[in-house]
């Protein structure tokens, strides 16, 4: 069980918690949450926010049962967190572009963060959709080297690719698959990598319920992922 | 540990009678990071099939109040990739090895069962909740006659000790685990997932894309022990108890109804260290009883 720190509502339906756990999270990857005891059956995956060696933030959104859970919580009340889980995003240096949509834009925060602690002369650009408010502007920015916010639009419309060493990516599968197939309409090089979001039940790939069949064959998101490329999701349609 | 809770199931001995159920354990490398599997008394294998399968398309995991559905379709690298890569060490660990087999078609149950013949395992364990391609897709474990036919090839080719895991779709499950007796199979486990049905109400479409899915966890505890203890009773054969089981107080009703051992699956994804406090619970509520073997309690119902 780790206390939480924070609980703070962000915009409507957007939460930041702040947990204290003492981690050696990387930037892509995830927890498995829980805040009661047998039910909800399942734990919740969310990414990881923030990170530093005592704490773990997470962004999330309240969609359901276990969110509307996660949202009540107060500093001071206990949750588990199981992990963290999965892969991550890679290293990478040159120019990066960082594309999030909704919720999605949850993990890019670290990404940037890390990404520039690591390389400081690395560029890195950030594309952040959002279908109604957009939210923690500030601190995207405060991340990365730019910021560019789009509200009600498609965010896939924003950026050019072809300018980008690397580009990774987390939001709706249709996001990612339209930011896929630009890439390839325009020729870009750069590889694309995507933040899968699949249903889980273990989260620690003993269950087979996440399984991406993609063109290098079956990956289990919760441990072969959820980071893959774009090319072996996409590139088969 | 003391003996309280040593088992015997079918000449097989199981230090305690808590195993992790087909498809929820993977082959045991995953849970071996939070608890040494050692723990348990044994572990079944993810259902194997002849050849490598890729899985069902679509959503495959759908929560429930107190359950979940699942629409994996058997995705598993095949028998002889499992050879060549799970089984010495699945065999090197000190737990009952049990090897569960699914297939779609006689011929592929016994071709299989063929290979894995020449191999070390204890347990096979024989999934009959598939559906039979050459009879329009019939599951193998819904009717009697059916199940009979695939248990009796399977036991004039197979080596090894053969436990049939039972469907809860059967449409009398207490003729069928007799058949399976008759036929000569070692003992039984039940009961696998019971069909069921999602509806997306904003796509105005069944959840999975196969309509129906397999619903497990503390739902279906009761039904399940239900069963056990109708089949248990019925049969001379021992029976495997699962289905629900979420704290060690399920896992006693079980031997209680007449389970000698019991397995794990759903549970362990609200937990996954759960298995390991159900056989502690366990090893308690004997003592505190003054029970020296689990077998003083079992099928006292
Ligand atoms: C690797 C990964 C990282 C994620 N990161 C975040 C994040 O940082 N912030 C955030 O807000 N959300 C994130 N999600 C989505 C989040 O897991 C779901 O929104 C959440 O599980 C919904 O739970 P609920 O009980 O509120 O909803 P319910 O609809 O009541 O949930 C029912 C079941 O469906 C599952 N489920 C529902 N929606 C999703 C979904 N979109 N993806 C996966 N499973 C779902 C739940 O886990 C649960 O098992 C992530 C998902 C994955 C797989
Ligand atoms: C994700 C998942 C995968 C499963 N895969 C298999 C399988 O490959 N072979 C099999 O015989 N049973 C399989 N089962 C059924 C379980 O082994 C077990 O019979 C069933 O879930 C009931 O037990 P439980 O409620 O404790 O989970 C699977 C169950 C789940 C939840
Ligand atoms: S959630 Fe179980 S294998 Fe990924």
């Amino acid at each position: 069980m780790s206390k939480i720190l924070e609980n703070q509502k962000i915009t409507e339906d957007f939460y930041l918690m702040k947990v204290e756990q003492d981690n050696d999270a990387s930037m892509g990857q995830f927890y498995m949450l829980r805040a009661w005891d047998k039910y909800p059956l399942l734990s919740r995956p969310i990414s990881v926010y923030d990170a530093d060696e005592k704490t773990v933030s997470f962004l999330y959104k309240v969609v359901g049962q276990g969110t509307e859970i996660f949202k009540e919580l107060k500093s001071g009340d206990e949750i588990t967190l199981d992990g963290p889980h999965g892969n991550g995003f890679p290293d990478a240096t040159g120019k990066i572009a960082l594309v999030g949509g909704g919720v999605g834009v949850a993990p890019l925060y670290l990404t940037a963060k890390k990404l520039k602690e690591a390389h400081p002369e690395a560029t890195v650009d950030m594309f952040l959709g959002f279908s109604g408010e957009a939210m923690l502007v500030d601190a995207y920015e405060a991340a990365a080297d730019s910021v560019t916010v789009n509200v009600g639009g498609f965010v896939t419309d924003d950026i050019d690719p072809t300018k980008y060493d690397v580009i990774m990516t987390c939001g709706p599968e249709i996001m990612m698959k339209v930011l896929y197939k630009k890439c390839v309409s325009v020729g870009a090089t750069a590889p694309l990598y995507v933040s899968m979001e699949n249903r889980m039940a273990c989260g620690i790939g003993a269950c087979l319920v996440c399984t991406c069949k993609t063109a290098n064959g079956n990956k289990r998101a919760c441990k072969d992922g959820p980071v893959m490329l774009g090319s072996e999701v996409f590139g088969n349609e | 540990m003391s003996k309280r809770l040593e088992t015997v199931f079918a000449g097989v001995t199981f230090k305690n009678p808590v195993a992790l159920a087909s498809g929820t354990c993977g082959f045991g490398k995953e849970f071996n990071e939070y608890f040494d599997i050692q723990k348990l008394g044994g572990l079944c294998s993810k259902g194997l099939t002849l050849h490598a399968r890729g899985g069902n398309d679509g959503i495959r995991v759908w929560e429930t109040p107190s359950g979940i559905m699942n629409s994996v379709g058997l995705e598993n690298p095949g028998v002889q990739h499992f050879i060549e890569c799970d089984l010495d060490r699945m065999n090197s660990l000190d737990l009952v090895n049990i090897v569960n087999l699914g297939g779609h078609s006689m011929e592929d149950y016994l071709q299989a069962v063929e290979i894995l013949n020449d191999y070390k395992l204890d347990i096979l364990e024989l999934n009959i909740s598939c559906p039979n391609v050459k009879a329009g897709g019939m599951n193998f474990g819904v009717k009697t006659e059916m199940a009979r036919e695939v248990v009796r090839e399977i036991r004039k080719a197979c080596k090894h000790k053969l436990v049939i895991k039972l469907s809860p779709n059967a449409e009398d499950i207490v003729s069928l685990a007799k058949a399976c007796e008759e036929e000569g199979a070692d003992g039984v486990s039940l009961t696998n997932t019971f069909l069921a049905m999602a509806i997306d109400l904003k796509k105005k479409k069944p959840v999975f894309e196969n309509t129906y899915a397999g619903l497990s966890g503390p739902a279906i505890k009761p039904i399940s022990l239900r069963m056990v203890h109708q089949v248990a009773h019925a049969v001379s054969i021992p029976v495997m108890g699962l289905g629900g089981i979420s704290t060690w107080q399920d896992a006693i009703e079980f031997i209680m109804a007449g389970a000698t051992v019991i397995q794990i699956g759903t549970a362990s994804f609200m937990n996954p260290r759960l298995a390991v406090d159900v056989i502690d619970g366990m090893e308690r509520y004997l003592e505190e009883n003054g029970i020296e073997n689990l077998s003083e309690i079992r099928g006292i119902l």
